[in-house]
């Protein structure tokens, strides 16, 4: 499991997701934007992408996977 | 049949305003993530509670299907899950934690 299978994974798990994700060594970061936020708390959105990865972080292959969560108008924000 | 660890969890959690459950204690975290929580709330200087998860492993397992959230730490803040290291550090940053916590402490 690498940055980019996990990039791919939330990209095709989260609707209209995009993710940038780095790290290695079971240690990743992820920034995801995406609609599906909307309306969704913060603890909701990260269990989201959490629940894509229960069984690598069931078998350690992710062992901390630290995210920050924004929907396109708060990113565009923050971009701007 | 009670489940003496799920028992546990639910005391730390009605019976500290703040709660983190972590690898390790206050005093000697054992996981960078720990740490980083813990350091929050030592700056805010306000009383809070550590749970280390280490010495159990049940623990864990318990705590990541009571909260639907698998990693640590985790805090609680009067009563309620708020998060992990990242949400409660974007808290932090953002100033939306030291209301919370005041008011946590208030209404105890």
């Amino acid at each position: 499991m690498d940055a980019r299978d996990i990039k791919d994974k939330i990209e095709q798990g989260i609707p209209g997701a995009r993710a940038e994700v780095s790290g290695g060594e079971a240690h990743f970061a992820a920034e995801v934007v995406s609609p599906a936020f909307e309306g969704k708390s913060r603890i909701e959105q990260h269990q989201m992408i959490y629940a894509l990865f229960r069984d690598e972080m069931a078998r350690q292959e992710i062992h901390a996977l630290s995210i920050k969560t924004a929907t396109p108008a708060a990113s565009g924000r923050r971009d701007a | 049949m009670s489940d003496p660890i799920l028992d546990m969890i639910k005391k730390e959690i009605e019976g500290n305003t703040i709660v983190l459950f972590t690898k390790g204690t206050a005093e000697m975290p054992m996981c960078g993530f720990s740490a980083r929580a813990i350091a929050v709330f030592k700056e805010m200087g306000v009383p809070f509670k550590t749970v280390d998860i280490l010495p159990d492993p049940r623990i864990r397992q318990v705590l990541s299907a009571y909260s639907n959230w698998p990693t640590t730490p985790q805090v609680f803040i009067g009563g309620k899950f708020v998060g992990g290291a990242d949400i409660i550090a974007e808290m932090y940053q953002n100033g939306e934690l030291k209301p919370l916590v005041e008011q946590a402490l208030k209404g105890k």
